[in-house]
Formats: C-alpha cells, structure tokens, sequence
C-alpha cells in the first residue's frame, strides 16, 4: 500500500462520504419527485363525478371511471381469492413438511424464478391458456394473471412466517394429541397471523398496479363491467390507453387514475410496514 | 430439531392434509412448465418459419408477413445496459450510505424512501417519464449532452425527449431499490471481526469500506444480476417513453423499441397468425433470458451466503 498522508487520506473519506449521501439523496428527491407530480396532477381529476360516473367521449369534458375503479376491485378481489388458498398451502408444505427434500427444494427455487418472472409474460401466457383458445378477452383471464403474479409472493412469505413459528409450540400442541392439521391451522396460524395478513395486503398492493398482465387478458371497455368473460374495464390499461391518447381531458382522467393507483399502493405499504415493524428473527 | 415433527402421523386426516398441501406446492411446479409449453407451442409457427433470422434481420412488416426482431433486441440491450451503468455504482454508493455512513434514524428514513421507489408501480413511472421528464430531457438536458460533447454520434438527431436514453435513466430509477437492498445484505454480512481490525489498524471509513466491497465483490455481483433481471422485464415505464420505432439508430435521442415495448404496443392489435406468433416468440425469447439470470443469481447468491457464513 502506498503510504498517503494523513491529510489526503481524511480528505479523500470526505469526498466519499458526500458521493454516498448524495446518491442516497438522489433517490429520495426521484420518489417526492415523482409522488408530487402525480399528486399535483392527479388531485384536479378527483371528484364526485370521477367515482361514480361512465367515461366520456373526448372533447365532452367530465365524466370519471367509475366502471374502471369497480372493475379494478373485482378483478384485484378474484384474483386474491383464487391465488391466497393455494399459496397459503404451498408455504405450510415448505416450512411444516417439505424441509429440505429435493422436491421442496425445487419448489422454493421455482416459486423464486416465478416472481422474477416478467409480469408480461405472465399476461401472455394467460393469454394463450384463455383468450385464444375461448376466442376473446376477458375479466377472468385477468384475475387468473394477477393470481399466478401473487402465488409465489403468498406461498413464500407463508413460508418465512410459519419459520418464524417455534419448534416447541407445535410440539407441545402434538403431544397434547392434536392432530397435525388442527396444530397447523389453529395454533401455528395463530402465532403468524400478523404475518400472514401482512404479507397478503403487500402481495394484493403489488399486483393492483399491474398493467402489462391485464393488457393481454382483461384488455379495457367504455362500459360497466356486467359480463366478466368479457373485456372488462380497469384503470391500469384505462391508464396507458387514455395517456397515450392525444385528448387532454382524457390525459387528465389518467392522472386522476394514476393518483388513485398510487396512493392507495403506497398507503397500504406504509400502513403494512408500520403495523410490523422489522421482527425478522436472526 | 425436527425430529418429532418429522414423524409420519397415523390419522387419515393428516394424510389428506398433507397431500394437499403438497399438491398446493406443485401448482407452481405445473404453472413453470405450462409456462414453457404453451410459450414454445404458441410461437412454433415463427420459429419455423423465420428459423434463427428471426434474430439477426430487422423486417418487422405485418403486411408483408416477414418479422425479423433485431430492433426489439438491439433496444432492450441498450436500454438494459444504461440502466445498468447507472444503477450499479448508485445502488453502491446507497448501500454504502445506508449501512456505513448514515446515523440509524436517517439510515431508515432514506432506507424507507428507497424501498418505497419500489412499491410504485411501472405505468407511474411511465406516466411521469413521458408527461414530465421526456419534456425535460427534450428541452434541457439533451441539447446540453449535444453542445458539451460535440454532436458526438450517440447523441445525434433531433432532441425529441424520448428514446433509449430516457428509458434507460427511468429503468435506473425502478432498479436502484432492488440493487442496493442486496447490497445492503451483502455489507451487513461482512463479519465485524473484518471491519473492526480495519478500523482498529487506525482506517477512515472510506479505507474500511474499501475492505469490505473486496470481501464482498461477489454478493454485489449477484446484486447486479438481480437488477439485471428486472431491468430486462420491465414493460410499461419503457413503452411510454422509448418511441415505438422498428428503426434501429446509432443515437440514444432515436425513437426505438424493445421488447417488452414492442409486445405492449402490438399484441391486442395482432389478428394474423403469424404475426401473433412472432410476438409470443419475442415473449418466450424474454422468458428464458430473465429465466437464466433468475437461475444464475440465485445459484450464486447461495453459494455466497454458504462461503460468507451467515450469522
């Protein structure tokens, strides 16, 4: 090593330390950069009228999305009920059952290459399991994407939370006779509710904002959603439809859209993570 | 440990439970390999019929049947490799920050702010890209990279706002929170043993910090690979700001596309066979590459935690 003087050396420290917080300053003014634009752009859309009333035509001003709030709370709803029982079964194999077996291996190491999956990808396949074959788009087939998107992030933090669980509870629960399901859905869920509960609301928050799934599969409509096997209107794709359009009233409807897409993501995950605060066990 | 737990149970409730469990457990299995499947059979008549020039020509004609997806791959490399060279060093620096310099109250604030970038979801960014910082790019900071670099050739053409340049910043933004959380991990995984005898050997942070990003190369590889899986997925934020152009240009200010772009843009539009063929090809192509780094960072990832002993 090069001998340095002690003066270059704590001047050097300096530079770095200030290079390190600015970047980590950086990030912070991109996320209030970003959430302040949306805020600011995105209040002047919300309105009566922006909940409970049908698009309008271009040009006519007014009208909201209520048929894309409701579609996007149904399609979010299904597809929580359709992944959460699934996932919840396989993270109670993993963590009560599996241990380190060569197919609960293979299991976590494809719940973890699903959830890096690409979300579009997950639309398309969707897309050739039930649009193609039944011939057109359709709120299900939405509902079916977000719930293969949620899968891996329900089954792998049932997984972490029933870990958590110890040993001896289950023990003592087995030696008063109880059966291994009963000790499982009564006393180990019992212990991990918080986490579980947690862990679901993040999962639910991290699929309401997808939209490249929901493109190949709900796609959108001007209209209530009444018939689910038909296209069904929701705000993501209502977003990118709507911004990318070159009507201002309707930019501005993808604001309101927006506005409410992030707030309600963000809150939930703040809310979560307040409610839970770090109890990762070391 | 788990000795007792292990134990089959004599109850035929308790079988049955566990069978479902079990069965819960290879759904995902059965969803992997439908995957692959229903990607493969969907896309077997443009692999037939445009065989490996579907990879090196840039024909990407609807009318005339003829896809050749060069364009899409050439703007999802570029725009990957910006977002990387950009991400990396900040999601360095951030981690650095966060587990070395910062007193514990700012680290969990700035932590908190990092982590929530996130939690916004990719049409935000889009939305925000394209509305907001396109216009930026197009008025100040693309003329500027013009005029101090000469007209140099990546830089050329009309400063439009959009194009690979844009979506490679934005996707540098989406990435940085999953970069520099494993990062975090990896530097709170140097045992302390390492960063104490540096310190007591009379070491700035700077120095200390220093030993420890050598202790740690590996684990910031495998960070890297994680945002480079992510990167190379994301759809919406890129769609809205790279152009949707199948010209391929040597300028970052050239409206372009990419893959995930190109799938967004054309998919519901797609009626013709051939052409719908063409597209899941591009979806399987994305598949398999985010499948391979999935694998590679995961393999690595363990190996590094078993090497670096976790306490």
């Amino acid at each position: 090593m090069k001998e340095r003087s002690e003066k270059t050396r704590v001047y050097l420290d300096f530079v770095i330390r200030m290079i390190s917080a600015s970047g980590a300053l950086l990030g912070l003014v991109f996320l209030i950069w970003i959430l302040a634009v949306v805020l600011l752009r995105g209040i002047a859309s919300i309105d009566w009228a922006f909940f409970t009333e049908l698009p309008a035509p271009p040009g006519m001003g007014g009208g909201g999305l209520a048929n894309a709030i409701l579609g996007t709370l149904i399609i979010t709803v299904l597809a929580t009920l359709l992944s959460v029982p699934f996932g919840l079964l396989a993270g109670i194999y993993l963590s009560e059952f599996g241990g380190q077996s060569k197919f609960a291996q293979s299991i976590r190491f494809f719940t973890n290459i699903l959830m890096g999956t690409p979300s579009i990808i997950i639309g398309i396949f969707v897309y050739t399991l039930l649009v193609r074959p039944i011939g057109h788009f359709s709120g299900y087939a939405g509902a079916v994407a977000l719930a293969i998107l949620m899968l891996p992030l329900v089954a792998r933090t049932t997984e972490d939370m029933l870990q958590l669980v110890p040993s001896a509870l289950r023990e003592s629960a087995l030696a008063l006779g109880m059966p291994r399901w009963k000790v499982t859905l009564n006393v180990v869920f019992r212990a991990s509710k918080k986490g579980l509960i947690t862990g679901i609301m993040l999962a639910v928050a991290r699929i309401s904002g997808e939209t490249a799934p929901l493109l190949f599969t709900a796609l959108n409509s001007p209209y209530w959603p009444e018939n689910f096997a038909r296209p069904t209107a929701n705000l993501t794709v209502t977003i990118f439809n709507y911004a990318m359009s070159p009507y201002a009233d309707w930019q501005q409807l993808a604001w309101g859209a927006s506005f409410l897409i992030t707030f309600t993501v963000l809150i939930t995950t703040i809310g979560v993570r307040y409610l839970v605060r770090d109890k990762h066990v070391k | 440990m788990k000795l007792l737990l292990e134990r089959s149970t004599q109850s035929r409730s308790d079988g049955v439970f566990r069978l479902l469990t079990i069965l819960g457990g290879a759904l995902i299995l059965l969803i992997m390999a439908l995957l692959f499947i229903e990607l493969v059979s969907n896309s077997w008549l443009s692999i037939e019929k445009f065989g490996l020039r579907f990879f090196y020509t840039n024909i990407w004609d609807p009318v005339q049947q003829e896809f050749g997806a060069l364009s899409s791959l050439y703007g999802t490399l570029i725009s990957t490799l910006i977002a990387m060279i950009i991400a990396v060093p900040l999601s360095l620096v951030i981690a650095l920050f966060l587990v070395e310099m910062a007193p514990p109250p700012i680290s969990k604030f700035f932590g908190m702010a990092i982590e929530l970038l996130a939690a916004i979801p990719s049409i935000i960014y889009g939305m925000w890209g394209l509305f907001v910082f396109a216009p930026l790019m197009a008025r100040y900071i693309q003329p500027f990279l013009q005029k101090v670099s000469g007209n140099f050739f990546l830089f050329e053409g009309p400063p439009m706002g959009i194009g690979m340049l844009t979506a490679g910043i934005i996707l540098a933004i989406m990435i940085l929170p999953f970069i520099s959380s494993v990062m975090r991990e990896v530097f709170l995984m140097v045992p302390s043993v390492v960063k104490e005898s540096a310190v007591g050997m009379g070491a700035t942070t700077w120095e200390m910090v220093k030993v420890m990003i050598r202790y740690g190369v590996q684990g910031m590889i495998g960070a890297t690979f994680i945002g480079l899986g992510r990167a190379i997925g994301e759809t919406m934020a890129v769609t809205f700001v790279i152009g949707n152009s199948h010209v391929i240009s040597t300028s970052l200010f050239a409206p372009s596309n990419s893959i995930t772009a190109t799938l967004a843009n054309e998919f519901a539009e797609a009626s013709e066979p051939l052409y719908l063929s063409a597209l899941i090809e591009l979806g399987l192509l994305l598949f398999l590459v985010t499948f391979l780094i999935q694998m590679i960072s995961q393999l690595w990832l363990k190996r590094i935690q078993k090497t670096m002993g976790v306490q």
